[in-house]
């Protein structure tokens, strides 16, 4: 596939860490939804595709985009944008899907942009600020400072266990 | 194939095959003890499960599985007297050797996984074995291990100078070096030819090279033997059964009566053998079949209880594999895995080339390219057809699991219990098989706890204290469709609402039909067993079943008569791979409707069509009425078009031969598509049976009839009424829809969902 984004802000932000100092490095993929940066874990990155037209499911959440066709491999894919609210993505060729792993099961995200690897300590990751009113917070694992702005990690599995992709007609019932 | 030493690198591969016999014996044995249980068994019965026993124990004795050897071994000793008719085929006999094929399995199977069985686990089997062999040989010779010789007399009253017919072959033998390389030996071939009777061995050495260009694992040897003995030709072809390939082999008989000969001392272990061939013109007194086996009996006899190491028995080792692969379709084992490549690359081909029709189509290629297409498509859906075909396999090998099963659990809960079954040769993909064990398991277990009644029960409800439970597949389409009925009780609706009730799954003052109450069996946590018992009641209800059966992309429904008896019904497509396909365009959507279920289409003019006072609609069509699904509304697709008149009404065959009638934008063409999985990476999508790949790369959905007929809940309250006409009636749809979701509500997760966050 040529869709392989080459990274434009590679340069742009500065490592964190030498992986000397402490063995508890992780590796995220960060990547931007509006004005938010969010980042992933990088072994859960399959790939990295250009958007391309899904077909929709039905009776889905909104932020349910549908199927993929990845290779072969039927990939459904979320709006992360709508996924946290924020109204759906006027997708543009432009646009980026990640293909991630979660447990066992192979789903796309759409995302405005693709930023950067960010390579961190496990102590540079703080925990999200207890916040009753955010039930989101339940899938921010951690928050991590890149250059005096703030990366909120993702935790991909609490974002979307099997069960929670779907819900369908029982949803809408 | 007796004691064969081995290879410790291969050990572990030579143990896996192993064990994969093992299983494929296991299931054999199995049948053909329901066979002999079912008393429809004949001596080819006897004999198969004899090999079986047989197979299973030469291949115990070359890994060391002791137990599994010895107990083998008493199995064998029983059915070798049963063979030579000394023990009689009764219905108490049957039980003990089903029983027997039980504690094999389960020493099989402990061998597999290496955990050790009790020293004292299937004795009282063995005792009951014991019992019967001490009827017919005496019980000295069970009791006292090794009675090698002298022991002739004990054979049920064989006169030990009986003479058979004897023949002399003469054996040419030269291996080639795959021989060496399949791990097989000369030697040991000789050997069983030994026990076969008499024999001369000549080694030609001519073909031996200088020891400077000798490759060590070649074969250069060739042997003439001969061999003088009682046995059909057939019998000493079976040696060499597994080298055949292997080997240049000549094998002539010479004369039917052979010149009287010494018995021949070899150097090898196999010099125990009394055989005692004296020649004679005599012909035997007994059937030529029992004759030999009766001349072995003693010496397998006095070995019955001991430990005994699988090399001692050179001669039964023959006779017992005698006519098995006679005839018979040859066949070969192949890795699953690459079978599934295979498919996987065909499936890529047929989208490949569905692709370039469709460029084709679009360039307007001229006649000759047209042409070749045509070819080509009809080459690729033969090959793909093969490439299926591969898969299939009869729904025999799960079938036969459950006799055991069903003797088990009968047993355990005690009731009486026949398992009748129907249609095993009925041929599925090899990935659905091996997905219907666990829920075939599961729903005749509870057909055994549940469904059928105590013997007492029965009796006094007027029915026969056995109860049956049939199992039966057929082909319907393109699926197959999987029936377990039992003649138990039946559901008992009123306490099955009540408990739906009590668990808070239904509200009270629900109006549920009885397919509704029904219908809650498949709720989770649910268990319509008054009490817990050893059987059922684990904490795995019908949910799951059904979730595994939607997860190969079927359905199950159940129909129940209250003290009649339950129905359920598995609609499975073949193969979870192809499927023929109209491409039909809902919108802006594209979908594919499964061909097989379709009838014929057509657009209806307006006075065809008339909404039902209890919602709905239907279409009439030739003076049959026919539902209507409009299939916009079920999938909320906003720019499909909704005045029938406009469109078109596909009608289709449901499962259960209705008929119902899918409202579309238009008929796009029919085309051969490549199933794939929605549910890999996804959950199951009512209405959706999975996905396929357009010519063009797109991803197309799969629409499932049967779901569609059953969605109501979503249609009424997704629909924007087009017409005052409709409002109406649809309105009333809603209705009818809202109480229907009091029922689909327990399928969802009782923790309750998480819905889209807003943050």
């Amino acid at each position: 596939m040529s869709e392989q984004i080459d990274n434009p802000l590679q340069d742009e932000v500065s490592r964190e860490a030498s992986p000397v100092e402490s063995r508890n490095i992780q590796q995220f993929i960060s990547f931007k939804v509006g004005d938010e940066e969010f980042a992933i874990d990088i072994m859960a990155v399959r790939e990295i595709k250009g958007w391309t037209a899904t077909a929709p499911l039905p009776n889905q959440p909104e932020y349910n985009l549908g199927v993929l066709n990845l290779r072969g491999t039927i990939v459904p894919t979320f709006d992360l944008r709508c996924r946290f609210g924020m109204g759906r993505t006027k997708t543009t060729p432009y646009h980026v899907v990640i293909i991630a792993s979660v447990q066992e099961r192979t789903i796309g995200l759409l995302v405005d942009a693709v930023s950067d690897i960010l390579t961190v300590n496990e102590d540079q990751i703080r925990p999200v600020p207890d916040m009753e009113r955010i039930t989101a917070a339940e899938f921010l694992s951690g928050i991590i400072t890149v250059e005096e702005s703030m990366v909120v990690l993702l935790s991909l599995e609490k974002l979307f266990h099997r069960g929670e992709t779907s819900s369908s007609a029982e949803l809408a019932a | 194939m007796t004691g064969s030493s081995f290879t410790p690198d291969n050990l572990a591969q030579f143990k896996a095959t192993f064990f994969d016999e093992c299983a494929e014996l296991l299931v054999d044995l199995e049948e053909r003890l329901n066979e002999m249980q079912a008393e429809t068994a004949d001596s080819e019965a006897l004999n198969a499960i004899f090999r079986a026993v047989h197979s299973i124990k030469a291949g115990a004795g070359a890994f060391g599985f002791t137990q599994l050897v010895e107990f083998a071994h008493r199995y064998e000793a029983l059915l070798d007297r049963m063979r030579d008719g000394l023990v009689q085929q009764t219905a108490a006999v049957a039980t003990v050797l089903i029983h027997a094929g039980d504690i094999l399995a389960g020493l099989v199977e402990a061998a597999r996984s290496g955990e050790e069985r009790s020293k004292d686990y299937g004795s009282e089997v063995s005792v009951e074995i014991d019992l019967l062999l001490a009827q017919v040989d005496g019980l000295e010779s069970v009791i006292t291990p090794v009675a090698a010789q002298g022991c002739d007399s004990d054979g049920g009253g064989e006169e030990p100078d009986r003479q058979p017919d004897t023949t002399v072959y003469v054996i040419d033998f030269a291996p080639r070096t795959e021989l060496f390389r399949h791990a097989n030996e000369p030697l040991l071939l000789i050997r069983e030819l030994k026990g076969l009777g008499d024999l001369q061995i000549e080694c030609f050495t001519d073909r031996l090279p200088g020891l400077r260009v000798m490759e060590p694992e070649d074969a250069y040897l060739r042997w003439r033997v001969t061999l003088t003995t009682d046995k059909s030709l057939d019998e000493v072809r079976e040696v060499f059964e597994f080298v055949e390939d292997d080997c240049e082999l000549a094998i002539s008989a010479v004369a039917a009566e052979p010149e009287p000969r010494e018995e021949d001392q070899d150097a090898t272990a196999a010099g125990t053998r009394d055989a005692d061939p004296a020649p004679s013109v005599e012909a035997p007194a007994v059937t030529d079949n029992a004759a030999p086996a009766a001349d072995d009996a003693p010496a397998t006899d006095g070995a019955a209880p001991s430990v005994q190491p699988a090399e001692e028995r050179p001669a039964k080792t023959v006779s017992s594999k005698a006519a098995p692969q006679s005839g018979g379709v040859s066949s070969i084992r192949v890795d699953l895995d690459r079978v599934d490549r295979l498919v996987n690359v065909v499936g890529e081909l047929v989208i490949a080339h569905s692709m370039q029709s469709q460029l084709n189509l679009n360039s307007g290629a001229d006649f000759q390219s047209n042409q070749n297409n045509e070819d080509m498509t009809r080459v690729i859906r033969e090959l793909q057809e093969c490439v299926m075909a591969i898969r299939m396999q009869p729904v025999k090998s799960v079938f036969s699991r459950m006799p055991r099963l069903v003797r088990e659990v009968a047993a355990k809960v005690n009731k009486q219990v026949r398992l009748l079954t129907e249609g095993e040769q009925t041929e599925v993909d090899k990935t659905v098989i091996e997905e219907l064990a666990d829920p075939l398991t599961h729903m005749i277990r509870n057909a055994i706890d549940h469904g059928i009644e105590t013997p007492e029960e029965r009796e006094a409800a007027g029915k026969q204290p056995m109860g049956k439970i049939k199992l039966s597949a057929r082909h319907a389409g393109g699926n197959i469709i999987i029936q377990v009925i039992d003649n138990g009780a039946g559901i008992n609706k009123e306490a099955l609402l009540k408990k739906a009730i009590s668990k808070g799954i239904v509200s009270e003052d629900a109006k549920l039909t009885d397919e509704e109450i029904e219908e809650l069996i498949f709720a989770p946590g649910f268990s319509t067993a008054g009490s817990v018992t050893d059987v059922s009641g684990r904490g795995v209800g019908m949910d799951v079943v059904r979730r595994n059966i939607n997860k190969l992309g079927g359905r199950i429904s159940l129909h129940s008569t209250q003290g009649k008896g339950t129905c359920f019904t598995l609609t499975i497509p073949l193969s979870l791979a192809v499927l023929d396909g109209m491409l039909v365009a809902i919108g802006s959507e594209k979908y594919i409707l499964p061909l097989a279920s379709i009838i014929e289409s057509f657009r209806p003019q307006g006075e065809q069509i008339r909404a039902l006072a209890g919602g709905g609609e239907v279409v009439s069509m030739r003076g049959e009425y026919i539902r209507l699904i409009r299939v916009h509304h079920l999938f909320n697709i906003k720019d499909a078009v909704t005045d029938p008149r406009r469109g078109l009404v596909v009608v289709t065959e449901t499962a259960n031969g209705g008929k119902v009638g899918l409202l579309v934008d238009e008929l796009i063409g029919q085309q051969q598509v490549v199933i794939k999985s929605i549910q890999e990476n996804f959950d199951p999508v009512p209405g959706v049976s999975g996905a396929t790949i357009l010519g063009d790369g797109r991803v197309a959905l799969i629409l499932d009839i049967e779901q569609l007929k059953t969605m109501p809940a979503a249609s009424g309250e997704l629909w924007r009424p087009s017409s005052a006409a409709q409002t109406e009636q649809l309105a009333e749809e809603a209705q009818g829809n809202g109480q229907n979701a009091h029922v689909s509500a327990p399928t969802t997760d009782p923790e309750g969902r998480q819905l889209p966050i807003t943050v």
